[in-house]
């Protein structure tokens, strides 16, 4: 029941507002509201029970392994939770001035020093608020870039059919046209159709690597020479960065501009959509273009620099300037792992990643890339099941929720037929993994022999699976008063 | 290890596994001159425990000290009933990701579908998305969504007011001007501090106009006349855009019923539904709009539909909008919100009810009226405006801004918003607000400190 629908006419949870309602004198009458919203009355312990009931509805990491690729779905740490909402912090208003931030500023700043060196970029910006921002600024300071130069020719951004939506989304919001690039048979890009889309029309490219089929590009030194040779710049989606943490550095691919995605790599909540924080990492020659604000150290003093000290910036894109209690997270994850831990989260991702692979292919599943090395995800293809057994994978999907694990991503990328993204991260155990394959496996024996049952999963939910044709077609979008009328009438 | 839980023989059984005798064999597809050096990463510090971290983020908390605060200009301080964070920091929220598997995210969707029910009862609209980054990236959102739903004009202007917080207009041009949209200022009335339909006349000029921003309050906390300048909008083919502060709407006029036909789209900053100030984020964006919008809509948004057996549950919905399905024809490139923050918003609007937002959006008016009667005691103190405000009051200082926050600073008062740099022509002046936590001592104490420093200033 919607917490709407448990309201009652004058009931309240008192304690929570003002205790006096003063007279509003001065507000024109014409400018007043008529009629209350249709806020729910309810009581503090009918709202507590209402949402803690609610959570309690949920998959999250605290409580299932949550395998979605792409998505990096580790353990967020506690202490990361508690010391982002020490008071100091969460009290602060964002415009009081630096004396009054000195505390904050420095993580800031020491997080952006952090971010530089794991990554090998020149210098980096905490601004963007989720990695599709971070790339929004990545490919505006590409665009920023060419028009300081009078290069306006550069109308172009090339993507691989297998990157994320945001990425064309991204590149279009900066005003620029896309052009897909095909990726090989070996799941790496395909240098051939890349050198021949390449010229002076070219703004740049947009990578993930490893990308999203799990793989780490092999030639990624000769698509950095063939894009910039073109008079293009290489930019990076680090949606997958965890698999390469402290290992390989974008700087050192050559990468010119770069996203992280802290509620990835960092470890921040997920948040049940977000906040992430997706900061920008750039070379020298983009460095002006960074989005603000920036956090600088002057002698022992740390402050903000805003527009009136970058010029050239490409901007503000938030009011304030980035999710701080999200990039403190990051900076409290960053300092308890500490230099040696960050090569270790790409090893051990990448050790889950394939020791689950290789499980899975005993079982009898099939990779979609079996002559590669899996990075920290990868993509198994049940287009055998499917076609064997009429099960397909968002079946496979919600009979692992009844099993008590998130599916992995599924259908995506687009390029594999009935695929799944399996990113099981580095902070599963053994044990969970063996677990994982048990479950699939035993999947696979009940599609089978009694493929219905899957197909009707899931069973064990709060709701059975949902008509999403119908979610689509006949809106219901929010609860009014007078459609509750009509549904108890 | 911190985070990792492998054992030696873990490790070892694995690696047996996979076929490999170490773990640096699994890197062995990327060319090793790309693999980091030895000193590469020494800028990192080492480890710490979980111990030595809470020192130094406790001593890094203290240091920026709880100033008493009378700053709003977009953010403010509201009392955040004690339950909000205890339940939204519950790992059943705070560790889920974006509902893609519906059955296995019923909390968050059924959370995410009252949300929107609330924030279309607030606004008076018929839909809602499930956030957005913020007030300022929801506006250019809102400003690329109106100039696409628009088809009464194919123009790419939009009418902005300087009366509109600063840094949202700046947000708005880094987002939107890429794509050729064409932002033209308003003045505002420099005797009411509003925005008059003359002067949307006068910027107007001769052009078509795709969109109007109508900000309520404005940034000077004055209160505009809404109804009016919706109406001009739908005389000139423009969509009406409302930016608005949710807590007001619990006495304003909601954007649904401005003028004769409503705003077409309304958006804002939800940070003072339970969100704390945290030096700028993460807040939340919302954007409402009206039901013939609904596919311009950027963002998630969540739908009420039956399962299997006709029982009533919730997915997203309609998204077909997206760019994990649209890609490069998607109506925003947004994939991450701030499903966090919007989990505490609910929860506080239900713990407020309309009543109680009632009384906190009446005290932050009589505690800023209030203020000004306190502080336009003091000699060469007056109001820069004529019209009512909300809760924030522009104030002429009879000395310079920056000198006086400073002074003020050092006696950890947070005395306002110096408008100064972003309108020369107001200096010296000030935005003041106090909100519901404000108290009588706190207002005195903020008064009795600037009158000192204006009559006795600083060498």
């Amino acid at each position: 029941m919607l917490i709407q629908e448990q309201s009652r006419t004058g009931r309240r949870a008192t304690a929570q507002a003002p205790l006096q309602a003063p007279e509003v004198a001065d507000i024109p009458e014409g400018l007043r509201r008529r009629a209350r919203p249709a806020l729910p009355e309810v009581s503090e312990m009918q709202a507590v029970r209402h949402y803690t009931r609610l959570s309690q509805q949920n998959f999250s990491i605290d409580t299932h392994f949550y395998p979605l690729g792409s998505c990096t779905m580790k353990y967020n740490p506690r202490a990361c939770n508690s010391l982002a909402m020490l008071p100091g912090f969460l009290g602060r208003h964002p415009l009081a001035p630096a004396s009054h931030g000195q505390g904050i500023l420095a993580c800031l700043f020491e997080l952006q020093e952090i971010l530089k060196a794991v990554t090998g970029m020149h210098a980096v910006s905490l601004a963007p608020s989720a990695g599709a921002q971070g790339e929004f600024a990545g490919v505006a300071m590409i665009r920023a870039y060419h028009q300081a130069r009078g290069d306006h020719a550069r109308t172009e951004i090339l993507v691989p059919d297998a990157a994320h939506g945001t990425n064309p989304a991204s590149a279009v919001m900066c005003g620029f046209k896309v052009r897909e690039i095909p990726t090989g048979p070996d799941g790496d890009v395909d240098l051939d159709a890349l050198r021949a889309a390449v010229g002076p029309q070219t703004a740049g490219i947009m990578l993930t690597n490893p990308s999203t089929v799990g793989v780490f590009d092999r030639n990624i030194q000769a698509i950095a020479q063939a894009v910039h040779e073109a008079g293009g710049l290489l930019y990076y989606d680090g949606a997958n960065l965890n698999a390469i943490l402290g290992q390989v550095r974008p700087g050192d691919m050559g990468f010119d501009v770069i996203h992280m995605n802290l509620h990835k790599t960092f470890s921040t909540p997920h948040g049940g959509g977000g906040p992430g924080a997706g900061p920008v990492g750039v070379s020298k020659r983009l460095e002006p273009y960074l989005p603000v604000p920036l956090v600088a150290c002057e002698g022992e003093e740390y402050r903000w620099l805003t527009e009136s000290d970058r010029p050239e910036s490409i901007g503000r894109l938030t009011a304030f300037g980035g999710n701080m209690g999200i990039l403190l997270r990051a900076y409290v994850y960053a300092r308890l792992i500490g230099r040696e831990g960050m090569g270790r989260v790409a090893e051990f991702a990448t050790l889950n990643a394939n020791y689950l692979l290789a499980r899975l292919q005993e079982a009898g599943f099939e990779a979609a890339y079996p002559e590669r090395r899996a990075s920290h995800e990868f993509i198994v293809t049940l287009k055998r099941e499917a076609r064997e057994f009429g099960v397909n994978t968002m079946d496979f999907a919600k009979r692992l929720l009844d099993y008590g694990y998130h599916a992995p991503t599924t259908y995506f990328p687009l390029l594999v037929p009935e695929c799944l993204l399996i990113e099981p991260t580095e902070t599963e155990s053994k044990e969970d993994l063996d677990g994982f394959v048990a479950a699939m496996t035993a999947i696979r024996s009940e599609a089978q022999e009694n493929p219905e049952l899957v197909k009707g999963a899931p069973h064990s939910l709060p709701v059975r699976r949902l008509d999403d044709v119908r979610a689509a077609r006949q809106l219901d979008l929010a609860w009014t008063p007078s459609a509750s009328e009509g549904a108890h009438g | 290890m911190p985070f990792i839980p492998h054992t030696p023989d873990d490790i070892a059984a694995m690696l047996a596994t996979i076929g490999v005798d170490s773990i640096e064999a699994l890197f062995d597809e990327i060319p090793p001159e790309l693999r980091v050096g030895a000193q590469a990463l020494d800028a990192i510090p080492e480890t710490l425990s979980e111990m030595e971290i809470t020192r130094l983020m406790q001593s890094r908390a203290c240091a920026d000290g709880q100033p008493l605060c009378f700053i709003g200009a977009g953010a403010y301080e509201h009392h955040i009933p004690a339950a909000v964070w205890q339940i939204a920091t519950r790992g059943e929220f705070y560790s889920a990701y974006t509902p893609y598997q519906a059955e296995a995210s019923q909390g968050t969707l059924q959370l995410l579908y009252e949300f929107q029910s609330m924030m279309t009862a607030l606004t008076g609209l018929d839909v809602s998305n499930a956030s957005l980054y913020d007030g300022a990236s929801a506006l250019a959102e809102a400003v690329l969504m109106a100039v696409r739903a628009n088809r009464q004009t194919k123009s790419q202007r939009v009418l902005v007011p300087r009366a509109l917080h600063p840094a949202y207009r700046r947000t708005l041009r880094a987002i939107v001007e890429p794509q050729g949209i064409e932002l033209v200022e308003v003045d505002f009335d420099a005797r009411g501090g509003h925005t008059p339909v003359e002067r949307l006349e006068a910027a107007a000029g001769d052009e078509e106009c795709a969109a109007v921003v109508i900000n309520q309050p404005n940034f000077f906390g004055i209160l505009e006349t809404v109804d009016e300048l919706t109406d001009w909008a739908h005389a000139h083919k423009a969509l009406a855009i409302a930016v608005v502060n949710p807590v007001a709407l619990a006495l304003l006029s909601p954007p649904g019923e401005w003028g004769a036909k409503g705003a077409d789209i309304a958006c804002g900053e939800a940070q003072p539904l339970g969100m704390p100030l945290s030096s700028g984020g993460p807040y939340a964006g919302f954007l409402c709009c009206k039901q013939e919008h609904v596919r311009q809509l950027p963002g998630r948004i969540v739908g009420r539909t039956l399962d299997l057996d006709g029982k009533p549950g919730f997915t997203l919905t309609l998204q077909a909008r997206e760019q994990h399905i649209r890609r490069g024809k998607a109506t925003s490139n947004i994939c991450t919100n701030q499903g966090l923050l919007v989990t505490a918003a609910t929860i506080h609007m239900a713990l407020l009810g309309a009543e109680g937002l009632e009384r906190v959006a009446a005290s932050c008016h009589a505690n800023t009226r209030r203020l000004g009667e306190l502080l336009g005691a003091i000699s060469g103190v007056e109001p820069l405006f004529e019209r009512p405000v909300f809760h924030e009051l522009a104030l002429r200082l009879p000395a310079p801004t920056a000198d006086l926050l400073r002074s003020l600073a050092a006696e950890d008062i947070l005395g306002g918003f110096d408008l100064g740099p972003d309108y020369p022509e107001l200096a010296p002046a000030l935005l003041v607000c106090a909100t519901e936590v404000r108290t009588e001592d706190e207002l005195r104490r903020y008064a009795d400190t600037l009158a000192r420093l204006i009559a006795t200033p600083a060498n």
